[in-house]
């Protein structure tokens, strides 16, 4: 049991706190980065291409640098304390780790230097307009033509898609459209004939777009994985998301209670400062637990997300997803409350942190589901 | 960083787990898991093997019977015996008369009160609250005034727990009227078998006899109970609290009370199934796992931070462990009500050939009393509030 970061980590943990914090100097500099026709600079991405972050979750053998769970996770938080709108989530969590997992030796070497260069980058489609939070609700088909695939259907709120020069689609390729079995994921690149993206703003800063596929031919190499089972890769695709998305939220959360208790100490009402009133001083305390349990479960996401027991391991991230999304709901909310009026408007940094936490918990799964997943187990959580 | 328990902490464990589920008598364990009270032989007999183990004050120094383990250590220890429902070593003896005795007191002191303490041969009780002086606990006013080679000790001392089976109390006693409150505060040892001390029971509202009022009457002390310097007490009270927030987010006790909670939900019938085939109880009991989850981690954070030789002073993030810990153990008191149902109603008596178990069921008549009982937990120990005070000023410079 130990907490510290090793000293490779700490070089990480500052240079990407630092880059993040040179591209992100102001609420303004990030308003102006978000008017950029993909929602993000080309510089912005070539400097965390720099970094090497993109080339950080592969093996050295493979030209990257061999980081792990936490060494997204320092990238991550990074990301949220910034507010950064580079597509890190979808292509270096998602994208990337489908292709980590599931990528055989002939795609790795034929995708894998794109990626780690930059020019290709990456991105997940997998939510259906029915599918709510379901993997394995997927009417999207793929059918065998040739030695290759034909996919039709359609995918939503894909991160990212306009950025992307390749997504990884889940396809059904046989059986019921809510069967476990007989789900594949696809490597697609976006510019196929037939692929029609739609993008748009979210509401927190970002970008996605919904995706249509009108009988794209694909060949028979575009497969990821076990074709008839790439449902369980798919699940630890998103395990990682989980874990990317709780040290992001952690991260947000972290700048948020900073920039509150500032705002309380400043701030002075009757002739002192705000911060001397015990109601609201409790508040920020109850603020600071829910960010402290919050960050206990990120570093919790991180030691379980490669765990080798798959229920376990889902267990665990269920559990992580419904401690973030109580957290980003708490700590948002309260933090608007704590600043009053000024918290309500766009020009303040903190409501920009409010609306991407209350985003969060949409994304991978929001507290309903993931209890339900908790109680599905046959024994709980704590019995995993 | 490195989040799993190493091999060697993994054996620790598995030794502490196994000597607890063996060694502790498995009534004594039943009583705990079920919320029922102890007698002071229960505590004795526990604790006497736990001694025997060179268990029973691990964290003390090891002159004294301490086991010089890492925090970590600790940690798993305690949660160990919570989880196999083993009374933890008597607190006020271990947790707080102990390390004080062992950082402040005198040689002669350690060595005629700590083997004792160790192996409760004595009772120690506290006396620090009063019935004017309980988060401010520095205004009190039980006075003792030095005459020759005594001090004659005169006031009200309250919440006494367990002062009903005590051999001695530890007291702050006022030393100093002039002095600013919190200077004129002395740590005092007294017997309890000294003429002028009076000890009445107060039934707490599940109807047990736990806490105590311990009135002082021209109570003569021989001067050489004093621990350390005259008018330190308060600076020897505040360690002594500080020592007492350690693991008191008890982890383990919740986790053991959830853990059965599931067990007896697949006996309780309710509609075509169980309790444990109703989604929205499942549903709760997973919340309060959840927040469990997280609190077993930042607890570790916590103990990890506290091995470092630079971290001496108390960490407010203790604090933080109180309140969650202190809502947690409550929500879990809470959810075994919730489970009993209308059984929880039943109030029994019990006793020999007793066949009057509501609905048959063994455990549901403790159930409520375990509920009533543990709204103590967000009040003991410095009260939530207070809590949300220390972690204002000492974390967020508010």
């Amino acid at each position: 049991m130990d907490f510290d970061l090793n000293e490779d980590q700490s070089l990480l943990h500052d240079s990407v706190e630092r880059l993040a914090a040179d591209l992100y100097p102001s609420l303004e500099s990030r308003q102006a980065r978000l008017k950029a026709p993909l929602g993000f600079p080309d510089a912005g991405w070539t400097a965390f291409v720099d970094l090497g972050v993109t080339g950080l979750p592969f093996p050295e053998a493979e030209g990257g640098f061999g980081g792990g769970p936490v060494e997204t996770l320092l990238v991550m938080e990074a990301v949220g304390r910034n507010l950064v709108v580079e597509p890190l989530l979808a292509s270096l969590v998602l994208g990337s780790t489908a292709l980590r997992l599931g990528g055989s030796a002939a795609q790795t070497a034929r995708l894998l230097p794109g990626v780690i260069d930059g020019s290709l980058r990456l991105t997940l489609a997998q939510t259906e307009r029915q599918s709510r939070y379901d993997l394995h609700d997927v009417a999207t088909t793929a059918r065998r033509s040739g030695d290759g695939f034909v996919l039709s259907g359609a995918k939503s709120v894909v991160p990212n898609a306009d950025a992307a020069g390749l997504m990884v689609v889940s396809a059904r390729v046989s059986g019921e459209r809510r069967d476990p079995h007989g789900i594949g994921l696809f490597l697609v690149p976006t510019d196929s004939p037939g692929v029609a993206i739609e993008a748009y703003p979210t509401q927190d800063g970002g970008r996605a777009a919904e995706v249509s596929f009108s009988d794209v031919a694909l060949p028979a190499d575009a497969a990821l994985g076990d074709l008839e089972a790439g449902l369980p890769l798919l699940e630890r695709v998103v395990e990682h998301g989980i874990a990317a998305l709780a040290a992001e939220a952690v991260g947000s959360m972290d700048a948020l209670h900073r920039l509150t208790i500032d705002y309380l100490k400043t701030r002075t009402q009757f002739g002192v400062s705000v911060g001397s009133f015990q109601a609201l001083q409790h508040r920020a305390v109850d603020m600071l637990i829910q960010l402290e349990q919050a960050r206990s479960m990120a570093l919790y996401a991180a030691m379980m997300v490669e765990a080798e027991d798959p229920a376990a391991r889902a267990a665990a991230l269920a559990a992580v997803k419904v401690q973030i999304n109580k957290a980003c709901r708490y700590v948002g909310q309260e933090a608007v409350q704590l600043h009053g009026g000024i918290g309500m408007t766009l020009e303040y940094i903190g409501a920009h942190h409010f609306k991407r936490l209350a985003m969060i918990e949409y994304q991978l799964g929001d507290t309903a589901h993931h209890l339900r997943r908790i109680t599905q187990a046959e024994n709980g959580l704590l019995a995993a | 960083m490195d989040l799993r328990f190493t091999p060697e902490e993994l054996a620790f464990r598995d030794e502490v787990r196994t000597f607890c589920r063996t060694e502790i008598p498995a009534e004594i364990r039943k009583k705990v898991s079920e919320g029922r009270s102890l007698s002071k032989d229960d505590y004795v007999t526990s604790q006497r093997i736990l001694n025997a183990k060179g268990w029973a004050v691990p964290h003390w120094p090891q002159e004294w019977g301490g086991r010089d383990w890492t925090p970590i250590q600790r940690y798993i220890y305690t949660e160990e015996l919570f989880q196999a429902a083993v009374p933890l070593p008597q607190q006020f003896n271990c947790y707080m008369f102990g390390p004080v005795l062992a950082t402040f007191g005198r040689q002669d002191q350690k060595a005629r009160f700590l083997p004792r303490a160790a192996n409760l041969d004595d009772w120690w009780c506290q006396g620090f609250s009063e019935p004017g002086a309980g988060s401010d606990l520095a205004s009190l006013k039980t006075r003792a005034v030095r005459d020759g080679d005594h001090y004659v000790v005169d006031g009200q001392k309250t919440w006494t727990t367990l002062g009903q089976h005590a051999d001695w109390i530890f007291c702050l006693v006022r030393t100093d009227f002039e002095a600013k409150k919190q200077r004129g505060i002395s740590f005092l040892l007294i017997d309890m078998t000294t003429p002028g001390i009076t000890v009445r029971p107060i039934l707490t509202l599940e109807g047990r006899h736990e806490v105590n009022e311990v009135f002082f009457d021209s109570v003569r002390v021989p001067v050489e109970n004093l621990v350390g310097e005259e008018n330190r007490g308060w600076d020897y009270a505040k360690f002594l609290l500080a020592n007492e927030r350690t693991g008191i987010a008890r982890i383990g006790l919740t986790k053991e009370r959830i853990a059965r909670i599931k067990r007896l939900a697949r006996e309780m019938p309710a509609g075509p199934g169980t309790m444990w085939d109703d989604p929205a109880f499942r549903s709760r009991v997973a919340e309060v796992e959840v927040e469990l989850k997280a609190l077993e981690i930042t607890q570790m954070r916590v103990a990890a931070k506290q091995g470092r030789a630079d971290s001496v002073e108390p960490d407010p993030a203790s604090s933080l462990l109180k309140i969650r810990g202190s809502q947690l153990q409550q929500a879990a008191t809470e959810l075994l009500v919730e489970l009993a149902g209308p059984f929880a109603l039943a109030a029994p008596a019990r006793g020999a050939g007793a066949n009057n178990l509501p609905g048959g069921f063994d455990w549901v008549d403790a159930a409520a009393p375990s509920y009533f009982n543990n709204r103590k937990v967000s009040i003991y120990g410095g009260s939530n509030e207070i809590q949300h005070n220390v972690i204002a000023k000492g974390i967020l410079g508010l």
